[in-house]
């Protein structure tokens, strides 16, 4: 007995997972750059949201062709991926279908994973027609093209053979246990295989374990190459939307983040018996941004770049802007992707420069997204709405826009008289703040 | 057709003679000084008044909430407006508020409680709701009986604060036909004026959203306009001269539409 197999298959499972890990490990130390912000508050709504939102798809259904093929999808990967386990199982001890005691319950799972791989081929092919061949204005929209564009296509080819291989894998192994085989006891029902089984009539047993070797070792080497892969792409979205809707904010929409430096600010000149000699008080820990607003990715705060990495680019945020609907230049899309190319040029640049940032000249600011993009924002919440993982691409837009005019004093020249109005009789357009109720005498 | 004028009395005056009122009326910018906002204002008084609503307003002690700075980014100026109100506010013990302005409502109910004033703020839609759950206010169907209207959701009221329901249910008492436009609730698109775009030219695209806004409105046939923001009021009145449908269009508020059935 040769234990090569099972040696092969522990190093390939330390190599998938090993280097899986190091990329998770420098993920969060990327979102670790953000401003800290607590939202650890009220752990019942965020389980609540998550339970609603992520796991639930609450969002996804509000379009129904996509959020119900999404749901098969989504169902066919994490329960198909329980097989996962008695393969790792199998594939470290050498067993075969080990769960395959479970009997009838055993017979009934590897039947249900059968028609989810139906379901999720079928649904992954609707999805390829929609993005390629029906060209839906969300997709072929220019904020995808290059790398995003072939990165979509990618994982639903991907999705595609691993569902393939798994059946590939079934229907050998159905047509194994129906010449008895050794090592291949009877297990499992293949309602699916079934039918792929009677191509291989006639086959000889060593051709057929061949083919079912093959189909098990890229089977599970090609989901390791996937996990793997979601790094690099903006599939990342299926694990990081649990955590994401967890983190996303509960407040109405409406609220904005009041700056807490400005507050205090603002305290001391309204406080008639401070002392305007003073010397400014010693910002306290983990507060008082060196800046106000945000110009690069380390000023966002972590859940804005957590934002970044979840977002898979589906483009409903786009579709309800007002701006982009109108063919000004700002989409919501956009900045979230810019955020997260930004945000790992940055994790680029520190790994290269052994843990520290090397100001590369460069920031989010201008070179990633402009003042015209950011200035065609109505704040309007539509993207935040439309989002189906509660990504708030508004929140980094304000931020932006803040330091525009707080640092830089570079607001339009209409909002800057605005502002001055306000400032001078407290409100945006040139009226004595004497005649505000003037209109009573015209009642 | 009230003849008698209405008393409309400043917090400074309740005070000077030791009165509380039910609630004070924020007017705000827009509905102070802009001509067509001050016909809302005016509608809503009326209606309060009808409704023998003990209310007062701030007069020349009201100032901007700071809206339009805290979208365009001033957070210093934003916060110096929010202050110098919320010192008004708190001085007069104001406890209830109410306002016809869905940029004020949300910042005074949102933004406000985090620089220490927190009051019970409503939109002027859910206030009169209220008074006509409460039976204190009567809406006739009248001259708007089987009109076809449509109302435009206003972002600050709808998808930043979640309030579908209110307007519609005072509509629902005027005997008209409501439409709702494809995109309505909290898929509603925007008016084109929010984030203070009312204040400046919009950036470089191929329309404008009002007009992209008036066409969904117009899509569905409508007499009429619902709005609940007199910056949306603004923008949809223009989308309709826009599309030169101004002879039979009219865009209106809630509360006029209300006033109006009354025949106040």
């Amino acid at each position: 007995m040769s234990y090569i197999d099972n040696i092969l298959f522990v190093v390939l499972l330390a190599l998938g997972f090993g280097y899986f890990a190091l990329n998770v490990k420098k993920l969060v130390r990327n979102i670790r750059l953000g401003r800290k912000i607590n939202r650890f508050d009220n752990p019942n709504a965020r389980w609540k949201n998550m339970a609603l939102i992520a796991l639930g798809q609450s969002k996804m259904v509000r379009r129904p062709v996509a959020g119900i093929l999404h749901i098969i999808v989504y169902v066919g990967f994490v329960l198909i991926n329980l097989e996962l386990l008695e393969i790792i199982i199998d594939g470290i001890f050498g067993t075969h279908r080990l769960f395959s005691f479970m009997g009838g319950f055993y017979n009934f799972l590897i039947a249900s994973f059968e028609l989810l791989a139906l379901g999720v081929i079928v649904s992954v092919t609707a999805f390829w027609i929609r993005r390629n061949i029906i060209k839906l204005w969300r997709f072929a929209h220019g904020d995808l093209k290059g790398w995003p564009k072939s990165d979509a296509n990618i994982i639903l080819y991907f999705e595609t053979v691993l569902m393939l291989l798994f059946l590939t894998m079934n229907a050998a192994d159905g047509y194994l246990q129906s010449i008895h085989a050794h090592h291949y006891a009877h297990a499992g029902s293949f309602p699916v295989s079934g039918f792929i089984s009677p191509l291989f009539n006639g086959m000889s047993e060593g051709t057929a374990i061949i083919i079912e070797r093959t189909a098990w070792w890229l089977h599970i080497a090609g989901i390791l190459a996937f996990m793997n892969y979601l790094y690099f792409s903006k599939h990342l979205h299926i694990l990081l939307a649990f955590p994401n809707t967890y983190f996303a904010r509960l407040d109405a929409k409406g609220k904005f983040e009041n700056n807490p430096t400005v507050t205090a600010e603002v305290k001391l000149m309204m406080d008639p018996n401070a002392d305007p000699f003073a010397a400014a008080p010693p910002a306290a820990e983990g507060e008082a941004p060196a800046k106000f607003g945000a110009s690069d990715v380390q000023d966002l705060n972590w859940v804005q770049l957590l934002n970044a990495y979840t977002c898979t680019e589906c483009g409903r945020c786009t579709s309800s802007c007002p701006a982009n609907q109108t063919g000004k230049k700002l989409s919501p899309r956009l900045i979230m992707m810019k955020t997260r190319d930004r945000l790992e040029e940055v994790g680029r640049n520190i790994d290269a420069n052994k843990g520290t940032f090397v100001d590369d000249g460069k920031m989010l600011l201008n070179d990633y997204i402009t003042p015209e993009e950011l200035w065609a924002c109505t704040t309007c919440n539509g993207c935040v709405e439309a989002c189906p993982v509660n990504i708030d691409p508004l929140s980094i837009i304000m931020d932006m826009r803040q330091y525009l005019v707080m640092e830089q004093s570079a607001a339009p020249t209409e909002l800057n008289s605005m502002m001055a109005n306000i400032e001078n009789n407290g409100a945006p357009w040139q009226y004595s703040q004497m005649d505000r109720a003037n209109w009573k005498d015209e009642l | 057709m009230s003849q008698e004028s209405i008393n409309v009395p400043t917090m400074a005056d309740m005070m000077a003679t030791g009165q509380q009122p039910e609630v004070l009326f924020w007017v705000g910018c827009s509905g102070s000084f802009d001509d067509r906002a001050k016909k809302i204002t005016k509608a809503f008084v009326k209606l309060l008044n009808s409704a023998g609503v003990s209310f007062a307003i701030l007069g020349s002690e009201e100032s901007c909430t700071g809206d339009p700075a805290k979208r365009s980014g001033n957070e210093f100026l934003f916060q110096m407006q929010a202050m110098a109100n919320i010192e008004v506010l708190n001085a007069y013990e104001v406890k209830k508020i109410v306002t016809a302005c869905p940029h004020c409502f949300n910042t005074l109910k949102n933004e406000y409680p985090g620089l220490g004033g927190t009051y019970d703020v409503v939109h002027h839609t859910q206030f009169l709701k209220s008074l006509l759950d409460d039976g204190r206010l009567t809406i006739e169907g009248g001259q708007f009986k089987g009109k076809k209207i449509t109302f435009h959701d206003p972002c600050y009221l709808g998808r930043a604060n979640n309030i579908y329901e209110a307007p519609r249910e005072l509509m629902d008492k005027l005997d008209a036909e409501l439409l709702e436009m494809k995109r309505s609730k909290r898929n509603g698109l925007c008016c084109g004026a929010g984030g203070a775009q009312m204040f400046k030219e919009p950036e470089k695209g191929n329309k404008d959203v009002n007009v992209e806004r008036t066409e969904d409105a117009l899509e569905t046939q409508p007499e009429i306009i619902a709005a609940g923001c007199p910056f949306c009021n603004t923008m949809l009145t223009d989308g309709v001269k826009a599309k030169n449908r101004e002879h039979d269009i009219k865009v209106m508020d809630v509360a006029e539409l209300i006033a109006t059935a009354k025949d106040l």
